[in-house]
This record gives structure tokens, C-alpha cells and sequence, in this order.
């Protein structure tokens, strides 16, 4: 039988890191710049996060000593200030430096893929601190704390209110972005950027600012992504390698959801299904499918990229100028 | 004097051609400000003097005989991958599916020495092979190549997707084979050897460097001295004009792609018939996307990817060394290829754009 009560909260848990990473680069693409880098990215945000709460918890004599308003946020603001970085320099590169936007994503994600793995193998050996494997389960515990009457709920709170602060943060955020690029001001000349960077540099919009910006936050929200993994997800053990394809995964979901991060919401849901729903059907004794069932999100992501392109419609495009650079001399 | 002056401190304007020793000394000047910034960083990390450091790199990278087979060996299939996304970009079309395309041409290559090995001759059977990978690697990268041609669809996503869709097929076809296997392979004909390329002499890994050498003039003729290759580059620099003086871009885009994944078929038939006889969901390891780096260091020239991947290889091999040697994580390698990627990414600025100070442009007036 398929267990819909158990289903549901794993898919939600797993949706969570590409649904941060997915309205990040929704954000950076309606920009016009198409930040390949997003993979890498979440990884810089994930490590930053643990390395900011692995040095406080060092100089904890013990776990009871923790601070909660510490704990919460010396891993919250070293995390975003990674990604704010890697966003900066990307930045710095495409919009200054006018360098090719898919070449400099792409070394963002070798970058900050070893970034990620180099500090996750050995912040033990540089801080030569004592403690065989990081384990932040102290600084997990204030993360993944849920709400403290969901156990008393049944099915409804195990399925809507077991997760930490950063899950329901995930959805506000997707919401607002939703809003900001839909109904205000700032939106349109956001979205205008990106469709005819010519036309908005006419109209007297500030191209460069706009584009800094929005891929700074975007990056910033995306690295968030990481950051939950590592703490509620992953209980605040990092291995490497652990956070795997989701970053390639969220920019799927960014053209699956064709760049409205409110259906970001439900569309991340059914990815972190699809994700995981090789391991709640049977597939008997032949366990080969279930490496199919893998390749799911993919398969529906390049569908979608087809039709969209097929109908052509045009409120369902990819921002008009998206990966194309933008310099006034050369228009 | 006390007028505002509208002169804006900074202006940039674009150069004239630079004489390649020039772009060249740019290019050399940003990879030594590089090694700078790396070995920087290594002494933060290891707390050793840089010289030594250097020194170790170097060491690993050509130490001994073996090493320096392993580096002809990573440079000839980095090559070879980078060899076939360039046709691509050169058209404006980011084919980033290298790792996709080079995955099912080593699926094809392992599917025919599993099922033909036994059944056909060596010679025959090697031959099927050749043309398997290469018509495997074709189609991957023509499916987006015939949605762009007729529907415009973004090829960076499309061919981006289709490198997941190959892992799990591979994931899959190796569960298939070994269902209770711990989702190894493992070495396949490894008595009769059936369909693994020959050796020339006692040197493994001669024989894939032979082919992608062969491979890189045959690529710089013909994106150079062949109608083809001329179509292509007048369709990377604006599709218009290609409309105009009657050049048909979806034949050349579809085109194009067919040899671009034919070549990554050929680097996954070199990997799996060549080098490892096996195949595992990470036989490309990520070069489908250093080749992406490589091929635009070059600026698509393919003579000069020679030593682009020369470089990216280089560090990698050197960055292993120094991870052993410190017993640090060996994914230091690639904060050091980052770093070296940033400088020359940002370098290329100042190979195209003039900057102007103010004070400059006063004394020309």
C-alpha cells in the first residue's frame, strides 16, 4: 500500500532545498543572467553555514550552554554571506567584466562544489580542533525544531507543521518573490531588464543595479537552500557529495515552473516526489526501474521546455534576453 | 574650471584587434596573478612556503614516467570532449551535454563488448563498436539540436537535462546487468579482452592520444579551411546574415550537433573501449563541463586547447598531489582550477575593452 502520510513529509523535506534554490534563480534569470553557478552556490551557502556554527560550537563548553538566538543566526548569517560572495563575483564577472555568463556559472559550480567538499573533508584538520566527524547536533536541533503541538495533530501536523522554521521561511519567500515580480514597481523593472535590457536602459532603469541585485539576493536565497539541507535535512552531518544533483535539479525546476516562483511551491512538492518515489514503489525484484523512476524530473523538465517552446506563447518564454550580456556600446 | 565635467571617470571602449603576443601576455599576465592568488591560498591552508608548493605540483604532475602517462591521458580525453563541444559554441550553441553525449557513447561501446563480444570477430567487433558510440553520442546531442532548429528551445537547459537523463540510463542499463551487484560493473571481457582497443607497444594510453591528436588538426581544418566550418562561424556571428546570403541555420545547427556528439561518442568509446573497460555513471567525470572552460580559454581554436587543457589538467594533477601530501580533501583541486578560471574569465576583459581613465581623455583632447 502506499503510504501517503509517510510519502508526503519526506517529498516536502526534499522539496525544500530546490524550492530555495529554484526562486533564487528564478530571481537571477529574470535578470537576464542565467547563473549556472546556483549548483555551486548551495554548496558555498551549505559549508558557510557549517563552518560559522562549527566554530561556535567549539567554543561551547557544552550543548546546554548554546545561545538560541546565536545559534540560529551565527549559521544563517555565514551562510548568506557566502552566497552573497559567490553572487558578487559573479556578478563582478558578467556585469563588469562582461564575461560570458554560462563559462563563468560553470566555474562558479567547480568552484564552489570543491569549496564545499575541500572544507567539509578537512575544517576538522585546519581548525585542529578534536572531534572525529562534524556533527552539529546541537546547532540541527534549534533548525529543525517544529512547532510543539504538531506531534499532538495526527496526520495533519505530521504532514503540514513537522518541519523547521526554514521550510515555512522557503514558502514565504517563494510567495513574496511571487508578489514582487507580479505586482510591484520594482518587479516590472526587474522583469523588464531582463526581457529588453535596451528598451529599460532607455526608460532610464538602472541596468547595472538591477542585475547586481537581483542575482545577489537570488545567490543569497539559493545558498539558504544549502543551508537547510545541511541542518534540518541532513541533521547537521556534512559529507561530501551528500547535496548530489539538486542544484542542476532546481534550475529544472525553474523552467519546469516557467519562472513564477508561487508555482514554485507546488511544483517543488511534486519534484521532491519525484525525487524520492523510486523508493515507495514497489518494483519487485527487479530494482533496475527505480533508477528510472531517477530520471523522472528530468524527463518532465525537458517536456515542459519543449511545449513552452512549441506553444510559444508569450507570457511562457524565458526572459527575452536571458544569457545574453548587455553592454550599452554595443547595442 | 569650476564646470561640472560630464566626462564619466571611467569610460571603456572597445580595442582594435590585439596582436596575439599582446592578448597573449594579458592571457600569461592573469594566469601568474593567478598562481599568486593560489599559492596564497595553499599557505593559508597549509601553512608551507609556496615555492615548495609549486615544487609539489609539479611533482605530481610529472614525476614519473607513470604520472606523465596519466597526464597525456586526462589532456588527450579532456581534449577530445572539448575538441566536440567547439563546433557547437562557435555557433552560438551551448551545448553543455558533453557529459551526456560521452556517457551514452561509452553505454554503447560497453552494450556491444557485453552482447557482441563473443559473437563477432575483434576486428568486426571493434568496428561495430566505433560506429555504436558515434551514432549514440549523434543522436543525444541532435535531439536538442532538431527543438532548436524548428521550435527555438533553449539549448543550454535542454542539453543540460539530457546529461541526467544519460546517468540514469547508465545507472539503469549497470542495475540491469548486475541486479545484485553493489551497482558495479565491473571489467568487462576481462579473459578474452574481446573489444578492447589494442595497445601499441607496452604504452596503454598511446593509442587515445594518437586518435585525439589526430583528431585536434582534423577539427582546426575544418572549422578553418572547409565551407562547413565557415557556415558555422557565420551563424555564431549573427544568424541574419546567414539568412540572408542563403545559408539554411537549421541544417547547419542540426548538423553541427551531429558532429559535436559524434566526437563525444568517440571520447566515450575511448574511455570505455580504450582506457577502463567498464562503465560507471561518473566515467565523465565533469569533464562535459571543464571542456565548456577549455574550449572558451582557446577561443575555440583547437590548436590552442591543446594547452588550455593542458593547464586545467595540470592543476587538477597537481592539486591531487598536494591533497595527498597535506592529507587534505582532494576537491582542493578545484577551488585552485576556480581560482585560476576566475583571473583568466576576468583577463579576457582587458584583451577586448580599452579603459579610459578621466585624466586620460583630457590630455587627448
Amino acid at each position: 500500500m502506499f503510504d501517503l502520510v509517510s510519502f508526503i513529509p519526506r517529498a516536502v523535506v526534499q522539496s525544500i532545498p530546490l524550492l530555495y534554490g529554484a526562486t533564487g534563480e528564478t530571481l537571477t534569470e529574470k535578470s537576464g543572467n542565467l547563473n549556472l553557478g546556483i549548483p555551486g552556490i548551495m554548496y558555498v551557502g551549505g559549508i558557510s553555514g557549517v563552518i560559522g556554527a562549527f566554530l561556535y560550537e567549539q567554543t561551547l563548553a557544552s550543548a546546554a550552554d548554546a545561545n538560541a538566538l546565536l545559534v540560529i543566526l551565527i549559521p544563517l548569517l555565514s551562510s548568506m554571506l557566502g552566497s552573497l560572495l559567490m553572487g558578487l563575483l559573479y556578478c563582478f564577472l558578467t556585469v563588469n567584466l562582461r564575461a560570458n555568463q554560462n563559462v563563468t556559472g560553470l566555474a562558479i559550480t567547480t568552484f564552489g562544489i570543491g569549496f564545499g567538499n575541500f572544507f567539509g573533508g578537512s575544517l576538522i584538520k585546519i581548525t585542529g580542533s578534536e572531534v572525529p566527524s562534524i556533527a552539529l547536533s546541537t546547532t540541527s536541533s534549534y533548525f529543525s525544531k517544529s512547532l510543539p503541538f504538531a506531534s499532538k495533530l495526527g496526520w495533519f501536523g505530521q504532514i503540514f507543521l513537522s518541519c523547521g522554521f526554514l521550510a515555512y521561511l522557503a514558502i514565504v519567500i517563494a510567495l513574496v518573490s511571487a508578489y514582487v515580480l507580479k505586482r510591484t514597481r520594482v518587479g516590472l523593472q526587474l522583469r523588464a531588464v531582463g526581457e529588453s535590457p535596451a528598451t529599460a536602459d532607455a526608460a532610464g532603469i538602472n541596468i547595472k543595479k538591477y542585475k547586481y541585485v537581483a542575482t545577489c539576493v537570488g545567490s543569497v536565497i539559493a545558498g539558504l537552500g544549502g543551508l537547510y539541507y545541511v541542518m534540518d535535512y541532513a541533521c547537521g552531518v556534512w559529507s561530501n557529495d551528500a547535496f548530489g544533483d539538486r542544484g542542476w535539479l532546481a534550475i529544472a525546476l525553474v523552467i519546469f515552473t516557467i519562472w513564477r516562483p508561487n508555482v514554485g511551491v507546488l511544483a517543488s512538492f511534486l519534484f521532491g516526489g519525484l525525487y524520492i518515489l523510486h523508493s515507495f514503489i514497489p518494483s519487485g525484484t527487479n530494482l533496475s526501474v527505480t533508477e528510472l523512476y531517477k530520471m523522472l524530473p528530468y524527463v518532465v523538465t525537458i517536456v515542459v521546455l519543449v511545449i513552452t517552446s512549441m506553444r510559444n506563447k508569450r507570457e511562457n518564454q524565458p526572459p527575452e534576453s536571458l544569457g545574453q550580456p548587455y553592454f550599452r556600446e554595443e547595442r | 574650471m569650476n564646470k561640472k565635467n560630464h566626462v564619466p571617470l571611467i569610460h571603456i571602449s572597445k580595442r582594435k584587434a590585439l596582436p596575439w603576443y599582446r592578448a597573449w601576455a594579458i592571457r600569461g599576465a592573469a594566469i601568474l596573478l593567478a598562481l599568486v592568488a593560489c599559492a596564497l591560498v595553499t599557505m593559508l591552508l597549509t601553512g608551507e612556503n609556496p615555492l615548495s608548493i609549486y615544487a609539489t605540483m609539479l611533482q605530481g604532475a610529472f614525476g614519473t614516467p607513470r604520472k606523465l602517462w596519466i597526464l597525456g591521458q586526462d589532456i588527450a580525453i579532456l581534449l577530445c570532449i572539448s575538441l566536440a563541444v567547439t563546433p557547437a559554441f562557435k555557433m552560438r550553441f551551448w551545448n553543455i551535454g558533453g557529459e551526456g553525449q560521452v556517457l551514452i557513447g561509452g553505454l554503447a561501446t560497453a552494450a556491444c563488448m557485453i552482447y557482441l563480444g563473443d559473437v563477432l570477430p575483434n576486428w568486426l567487433l571493434i568496428l561495430v563498436m566505433v560506429a555504436a558510440s558515434i551514432a549514440a553520442g549523434a543522436i543525444w546531442a541532435v535531439i536538442p539540436a532538431i527543438f532548436k532548429a524548428k521550435w527555438n528551445t533553449n539549448d543550454t537547459l535542454f542539453t543540460l537535462m539530457m546529461n541526467y537523463v544519460a546517468t540514469q540510463l547508465v545507472a539503469f542499463s549497470i542495475v540491469w546487468q548486475v541486479p545484485k551487484g553493489t551497482g558495479k560493473l565491473g571489467i568487462i571481457n576481462q579473459v578474452t579482452q574481446a573489444g578492447w582497443l589494442p595497445q601499441i607497444g607496452e604504452y596503454k594510453y598511446l593509442l587515445n592520444i594518437l586518435i585525439v591528436a589526430a583528431l585536434t588538426v582534423g577539427m582546426y581544418v575544418y572549422l578553418n579551411y572547409s565551407k562547413h566550418g565557415y557556415e558555422i562561424s557565420v551563424v555564431g556571428e549573427s544568424e541574419r546574415t546567414a539568412r540572408y546570403v542563403g545559408i539554411k541555420v537549421e541544417k547547419v545547427i542540426i548538423r553541427t550537433m551531429l558532429l559535436s556528439g559524434a566526437v563525444c561518442g568517440i571520447a566515450g568509446l575511448l574511455l570505455v573501449g580504450g582506457t577502463n573497460h567498464t562503465i560507471t555513471t561518473t566515467i565523465a567525470g565533469g569533464r562535459g563541463f571543464t571542456a565548456v572552460m577549455v574550449s572558451w580559454l582557446a577561443k575555440f581554436n583547437p590548436l590552442a586547447m591543446v594547452f588550455s587543457s593542458f593547464l586545467l589538467v595540470f592543476l587538477d594533477r597537481g592539486a591531487s598531489e598536494i591533497s595527498t601530501i597535506f592529507r587534505l580533501n582532494h576537491s582542493f583541486g578545484d577551488i585552485l582550477t576556480g581560482i585560476i578560471l576566475f583571473f583568466i574569465i576576468g583577463s579576457e576583459f582587458f584583451i577586448t575593452y580599452q579603459i579610459h581613465f578621466r585624466k586620460f581623455v583630457k590630455e587627448e583632447r
